[in-house]
């Protein structure tokens, strides 16, 4: 499985056409204690670097960027009452949405692991 | 980074316990250790330690009447009963809150004022050019200030300082040896639990920091946790809630506004009070997990009505709450309010304060 990121901290891990979409661990500790994750809706038809959704913490709100265009087939729940998830485990257990990617050419405007680890040392 | 900060004498230690530092009020201050709402928590149940020293301090010695400190602030400092201390505000002559501070009651004749970072430069000059004599210090950065706050402050207090710490009552004080030097030890504090605020000679005070964390129900908590913990129980954050532009009247602090008595900026209250507010604090629930931020507008049946002063997400609660100002005819218990800010928009209703009702504070 291939694992993507934006400059915006999102990431999404590939397989089969289907994008999981979250948040990197750099971000969810950036943001502190996450006290809030807004969901998009089944179905919603996002575009790469358009708003997915929206997250809160104690300290920021800000919102989620799409990595990939597609239709949302799946989102995770369990954010809605335990969004402390993303703290614990931002790049797993903390995912937010499954995205049917609808062209797999985006990809190459994300950065790979290598290059996002690089990416944040600039930062 | 602003170079003209200023830090505390604690500020090595801040850095050795890895605490996210920010700018405050001219100060580099800890804004989270571990992080906020475990701090928060850890506040709520045991006893947290906060390092205050950025707060400004006055002493003023003198005939109260007679050099004019009586008619500074809001309350009358002369019938404050030596050993208590009293809130309230420096008003200009608009009635615009300049400062809200306490003035402790250290002998007959002196007092010892309070006041926020940020404001304390400009506290001292409007204090100073009301006063027709008297000695007024700054001693801000000769005295250390320690909080520590939590349900089990008291017997963290009693074990480390002995048994006469037990018995100080709610907005009192005492001076007592700490570390072999003169030291304030008062029941007050900005966390809606039971707690105190230390007094000591800043050469002292980071002695005073490791000792008290030596105790393995104290940790240290930082800004950040203060803030969600004064706004749970409805306290007003100077430069946020209040300001110069904001009169205690508009903010539902008449109750720290004595009229039997003269003050500069009082003529104005009461003008105001004839003509009647147009805009009011409130204090609203939000309906579900997000928070309400500074600058967010309020709005009724889809029109702007007023901006949010404060908000955040109560761990207690569990869902967002939040302090505005509005207009003064919407501003009744149950009213349905948005709160909107550019894709965001949360349903809220107007509830009363304190949120967060079972706090420790008088205990």
């Amino acid at each position: 499985m291939s694992m993507y990121f934006t400059k915006e901290h999102e990431w999404v891990k590939v397989k089969e056409g289907i994008g999981a979409v979250g948040i990197s661990e750099h971000a969810a500790h950036e943001l502190g204690d996450i006290t809030f994750v807004e969901l998009p809706k089944i179905g919603a038809v996002v575009k790469q670097f358009g708003v997915l959704g929206s997250i809160e913490s104690v300290k920021a709100a800000s919102d989620i960027f799409a990595p990939v265009s597609g239709k949302v087939v799946k989102i995770n729940d369990a954010l809605d009452t335990a969004p402390e998830i993303v703290n614990e485990s931002a790049e797993d257990a903390g995912w937010m949405a499954w995205v049917e990617i609808a062209d797999v050419a985006e990809l190459k405007n994300l950065m790979t692991q290598e290059q996002y680890d690089a990416y944040l040392k600039t930062l | 980074m602003d170079e003209q900060l200023q830090a505390t004498p604690i500020c090595s230690r801040h850095r050795a316990l890895n605490a996210l530092m920010a700018p405050f009020g001219g100060w580099d201050m800890p804004i989270q250790y571990e992080g906020i709402i475990a701090e928060h928590s850890w506040c709520r149940t045991q006893a947290s330690l906060f390092d205050i020293c950025h707060m400004g301090e006055f002493l003023f010695q003198g005939d109260f009447e007679a050099d004019g400190l009586e008619d500074v602030f809001t309350f009358s400092v002369k019938t404050i009963p030596l050993g208590r201390s009293r809130y309230g505000f420096l008003l200009n002559e608009q009635g615009g809150i300049i400062d809200d501070l306490i003035v402790f009651r250290l002998a007959e004749d002196k007092v010892m004022i309070v006041v926020n970072a940020a404001t304390a430069p400009k506290d001292f000059d409007a204090i100073k050019g009301r006063l027709r004599g008297g000695a007024f210090t700054d001693i801000t950065a000769a005295t250390g200030k320690l909080d520590l706050q939590g349900p089990l402050s008291r017997y963290v207090m009693v074990e480390l300082f002995g048994e006469e710490v037990a018995t100080i009552p709610y907005f009192k004080f005492i001076t007592m040896n700490i570390l072999g030097v003169e030291a304030i030890v008062s029941r007050t504090g900005y966390t809606g639990e039971l707690g105190y605020e230390i007094f000591i000679p800043s050469e002292k005070v980071c002695e005073l920091w490791d000792l008290m964390l030596t105790d393995e129900r104290v940790k240290p908590a930082g800004l950040g946790a203060r803030d969600v913990l004064r706004l749970e129980v409805g306290y007003s954050l100077y430069g946020s809630d209040i300001d110069e532009e904001t009169t205690p009247l508009e903010a539902g602090l008449e109750s720290f506004v004595n009229f039997d008595k003269s003050f500069i900026g009082k003529d104005a209250l009461l003008r105001l009070k004839e003509q009647g507010v147009t805009r009011k604090k409130v204090a609203f629930e939000v309906i579900g997990r997000r928070s309400p931020r500074h600058h967010y507008e309020i709005c009724f049946e889809g029109e702007t009505v007023g901006a949010v002063t404060s908000g955040v997400f109560s761990p207690m609660l569990g869902k967002g709450v939040g302090i505005g100002f509005i207009k003064p005819e919407l501003a009744s218990i149950g009213t349905p309010l948005t709160i909107r800010h550019e894709r965001v928009s949360m349903e809220a209703t107007i509830c009363e304060l304190p949120f967060f009702r079972d706090g420790s504070v008088r205990s």
